[in-house]
């Protein structure tokens, strides 16, 4: 321990803490932009510094360590005069257009510095405006915004293992971007978004179809249906303070049917559906000697990175479509029949914690009648927050209120596939059951919870033991993918999402995430599924109405053209 | 005055100009490698301590004691431990290193290996400034020479003791004369500063113990050796040992690198040994260090070659340029040439340097062109001291050096072109 002193209070505090952590203990939040509580200490901005009693320099506060006796201000004239200075300097190389800004009211910069007072800027603005990257059909990469805190770039290189965004050039003219200042959509990137949610400020941000599905619920001859992802009802109360870890489900619910959406449904419900497709996909690859490992296909930004990184491995891939385009294909057949309306009336919105998905609902292989989307627009978890602002919806005072029929019967084994390690937990309890005929005793599988990086577990069906292994993360998801090259992974079945903690950590989820805040949306989402009364995906009765009335039999007929899919080598 | 003889003194340039710097038989024939005989017959610890009794003190510019350096790195247990030598010397009227490698290089390497073998290393490199192509070619060439003759190279002299230099260089970055940015160029990223601490004696190439010293630091090490750290410390001044060759350019009668004890004034390096200013104009101000260093005017050129003396008066010497401007310059011209070289080699890391470095350009401009006001001012003094205070590494502290001395020193230039102060 050591003794310090900040703005005059002492205090002992632990050797090697930062000043900044030290000062979090004293109550006193210094103001930061580049800092991130889960990335290596960049201390770029400069933003942080602080006084320090002897110290001829201002030491940033995020990379200096305390020393005993050490006397601090965090207030002094000096560090106010340098903060504001540091702001106007970035400011003065900043599209500073708040008011039509994606990040309005929720700006890391403007907080900052307005909070420093900065009234007028003394330095003349110098930013040479660039075009704004639309290409990719997940994220907007706009220079004009970009502070160069390098926080998307330690996100892409050091937790996804990409680097598609490096800082190009020197000095006044440093950018970040793709190498060679290429566009997105020419390099491989795989659109999860985990930039956008670590920017503090507009440079990169999910392409916004707020105004698509705004003018599909106006349109009074469309039909308009929702479903939610498991891992929104997680993390859409953020969005309005709540605390992180607080679940919305049924708040979520009635604040869509408040936007004016005909129909609310739940992802959940076409989530079920998948383990019982992929369940038995794995079951017949086990029986007739298919390719194993077989890996899922839920995550849209995991596709994108085996179709470009590895598509040598793409027949491990399981063939069924994620539970948004699974929906997506019922909605717009076996929902349109049942409810009478004509499919190309019909205008399917999906809320996702993602950016990926974006792609992922435009692909070629998405559309059922070969013509039209399944799924008409994406909006992330964030958008939704901004929609509902829009409308003026108070989301912390609405009743909750229940899904629609008939996708709106859930199990706890969906609920879970929003974390990593739910889908394989979900179709280890279902296929258990199925192979031996025998109730299942313990549903949980804790080896394969949780932010650990490849998790394992092995359950025994009846004498035949099912290795199965879990990765989130595309830098987990790499080497399990080098792994399977190598002939090291003796697995029969791998889940792999492509963000760290699951879809609870998606590239679309409000910002501000943290692994500390990823932990609370897992511990909630388990939560919700002890809580349901059912928790197999095969118990679920909507489920079995489907195939009774519809679908006939897994793997079946119109299974095969509804809820399955092919992939592309799209290496670049 | 004293004569040339007088104020200069051969320790690092003895052979400079009478030997062949490509011939290895040369050196050794005078006196090469002597040094480093003695110095495998000696301990680590012992090599450790006679540099530090020399009290010699870093050339690169910060001058850090080199015996409390070496001990740093001899005292950390992680291995392997690696070896630096920065030839970068990217910072303007600076070539002495250059004049070093191209006259002496053996000398360097013998230093080099001395260090190696004194700190337990086997590995090492010249960080080779990537304009320097005749200094690249003749250490490459010597470190093969060297290699041929058992100096380096798997068991020195046939000793157990093993060490290897690799020659490398850079694009031509200006921070790659920064230590830490140095060492990410040299792992093959893009040269940018690192956090400190750690400093490079316990994390720095591959987040291993290295010892990183100026080419002029190593090169004084064989003579240290042969003559020991007395002798050494004889030379110069009590908190300057030794020599510092000077890189003296601008507007005098004879420009080049000189070998000065440490005590002798600025003025009669010029004088003396520049031969005066050219064309017998009066002297505007000298830039002392380089780029980032200070310019002083001509009632303070009697200050003395000594780190203390210039550490006295809030002044640094850096790697020991000596640039002479006459009047016939523009303060604010020269300044905005120099600003111009900092806002293209700011590295672009952090805000301070990135973003002020061009504004200072900017603000510096309304002054050029009489368009200042009084809030510029005070915007220009406050945006300098910002910099210095706030900036992430040496770069971008150092650059508003030479503006800061010209506000300091030669405030008229400024003020005069103030609107207000104009129509007063």
């Amino acid at each position: 321990m050591v003794d310090i002193t900040i703005n005059g209070k002492q205090m002992t505090v632990p050797r090697g803490i930062t000043i900044l952590k030290a000062a979090k203990m004293a109550g006193i939040d210094i103001p930061t932009l580049c800092y991130h509580p889960d990335q290596f200490v960049k201390a770029n901005c400069r933003v942080c510094i602080v006084e320090v009693e002897g110290d001829k320099s201002l030491p940033s506060s995020c990379s200096h360590e305390v020393r005993d006796g050490m006397v601090i201000h965090t207030n002094s004239r000096r560090v106010l005069e340098a903060r504001k200075v540091i702001l106007e300097l970035l400011l003065a190389n900043h599209d500073a257009d708040c008011l039509t800004c994606h990040r309005n009211l929720n700006c890391e910069l403007q907080k900052i510095a307005n909070q420093a007072g900065v009234r007028v800027n003394r330095f003349e603005n110098v930013l040479e405006k660039l075009p704004v990257d639309f290409s990719s059909p997940s994220i907007v990469r706009n220079s004009n915004k970009c502070v160069k805190c390098g926080r998307c770039v330690d996100i892409c290189r050091e937790v996804q293992g990409l680097n598609i965004v490096e800082k190009i050039g020197r000095s006044g003219d440093i950018e970040v971007m793709p190498t060679f200042g290429k566009y997105l959509s020419d390099v491989a990137c795989v659109g999860c978004g985990q930039c956008s949610t670590v920017c503090p400020v507009a440079a990169i941000y999910e392409k916004e179809e707020i105004e698509e599905v705004w003018e599909a619920i106006n349109d009074p001859e469309k039909h308009v249906i929702v479903q939610t992802a498991p891992a929104v009802r997680v993390s859409i109360g953020e969005e309005f303070g709540m605390e992180p870890g607080s679940v919305a489900t049924g708040q979520l619910v009635s604040s869509l049917r408040r936007l004016g959406f005909d129909k609310v449904f739940d992802t959940d419900f076409t989530a079920d559906l998948t383990i019982i497709e992929e369940g038995n996909e794995l079951l017949k690859r086990m029986k007739t000697g298919g390719v194993l490992p077989m890996l899922t296909s839920c995550s849209p930004g995991w596709i994108n990175f085996i179709e470009q990184y590895y598509p040598d491995l793409l027949p491990h891939v399981s063939s069924c479509k994620s539970p948004q385009q699974m929906f997506g294909a019922l909605a717009k057949t076996y929902y349109a029949e049942k409810a009478g309306i004509a499919p190309e009336n019909i205008f399917c919105v999906s809320i996702m914690p993602c950016t990926a998905k974006k792609f992922e609902a435009g692909r070629s292989e998405m559309r059922v009648d070969g013509q039209h989307r399944d799924v008409d627009a994406v909006l992330t978890t964030r958008e939704l927050g901004r929609m509902l602002k829009q409308a003026g919806i108070d989301f912390t005072q609405l009743e909750d209120e229940e899904y629609d029929d008939p996708f709106g019967i859930t199990t706890g084994a969906a609920v879970i596939f929003g974390a990593s390690g739910g889908v394989m937990e979900a179709a280890l309890r279902t296929v258990y059951e199925v192979v031996t005929g025998k109730p299942l005793l313990r549903l949980n599988f804790h080896t394969i919870r949780g932010l650990g990086g490849i998790k394992e577990a092995e359950v025994d069906l009846d004498g035949t033991i099912v290795k199965v292994a879990v990765a989130h993360s595309l830098s987990n998801a790499r080497e399990m993918m080098e792994r399977i090259r190598a002939g090291k992974a003796e697995y029969q079945f791998i889940e792999v999402m492509c963000c760290p903690g699951g879809c609870i950590g998606g590239g679309g989820q409000p910002y501000h995430t943290t692994d500390d805040i990823r932990m609370k949306r897992i511990v909630s989402t388990y939560q919700v599924d002890e809580e349901l009364p059912l928790r197999k995906s095969h118990e679920n009765p909507a489920v079995k109405r489907l195939y009774s009335e519809y679908l006939v039999e897994p793997l079946g007929e119109k299974s095969h053209h509804l809820l399955h899919t092919h992939y592309v080598n799209r290496k670049k | 005055m004293k004569t040339k003889s007088e104020l200069t003194k051969s320790i690092l340039t003895a052979r400079c100009g009478k030997i062949d710097p490509a011939s290895i038989d040369d050196y050794i024939k005078a006196g090469g490698y002597k040094a480093l005989k003695k110095a495998l017959k000696m301990t680590q610890m012992d090599i450790v301590e006679e540099v530090r009794a020399s009290k010699l003190r870093g050339r690169g510019g910060a001058g850090f004691p080199s015996g409390a350096k070496m001990e740093a790195v001899l005292n950390t247990e992680e291995t392997p431990k690696y070896l630096v030598c920065n030839a970068d010397e990217g910072e303007p009227g600076n070539f002495k290193d250059k004049y070093l490698m191209e006259n002496d290089p053996y000398q360097l390497i013998e230093g080099m290996t001395i260090a190696a073998y004194a700190m337990g290393m086997v590995k090492g490199f010249i960080y080779i400034r990537g304009e320097y192509n005749r200094p690249i070619d003749l250490v490459s060439m010597a470190l093969k020479k060297a290699g041929e003759k058992g100096f380096i190279g798997k068991n020195i002299l046939g000793s157990d003791f093993s060490f290897d230099v690799e020659v490398r260089s850079g694009a031509g970055a200006y921070i790659c004369g920064e230590e830490f940015a140095l060492i990410e160029s040299l792992e093959g990223k893009a040269g940018r500063p690192r956090n400190k601490p750690p400093y490079p004696t316990i994390s720095g190439i591959y987040n291993k113990p290295t010892l990183i010293n100026n080419v002029e630091t190593f090169s004084n090490l064989p003579y240290i050796l042969n003559e020991g750290a007395e002798k050494f410390a004889a030379v110069g001044t009590e908190s300057s040992t030794g020599t510092r060759l000077v890189s003296l350019s601008g507007n005098v009668n004879n420009k080049g690198v000189f070998e000065v004890p440490f005590g002798v004034s600025v003025r009669e390096i010029i004088d003396v040994l520049g031969e005066g200013v050219s064309g017998g104009r009066e002297i505007k101000m000298v830039q002392i260090g380089g780029a980032s260093g200070p310019c002083l005017p001509d009632s303070m050129l009697d200050i003395h070659m000594d780190y203390d003396v210039f550490a006295r008066n809030s002044l640094s010497m850096g790697a020991g340029a000596v640039i002479v401007i006459d009047e016939r310059f523009d303060v604010l011209e020269i300044v905005r040439q120099i600003m111009k070289f900092f806002k293209h080699e700011s590295c672009g890391k952090c805000t301070p340097c990135r973003e002020g470095n061009r504004q200072l350009l900017r603000i510096l401009y309304k002054f050029i062109s009489f368009t200042a006001t009084r809030q510029d001012l005070a915007l220009l003094e406050s945006l300098c001291s910002v910099m210095v205070q706030t900036s992430f590494c040496g770069l971008g502290q150092a650059a508003p050096t030479a503006l800061l001395s010209t506000l300091k020193y030669f405030r008229e230039e400024y003020t005069s072109r103030i609107v207000e102060e104009m129509n007063a």
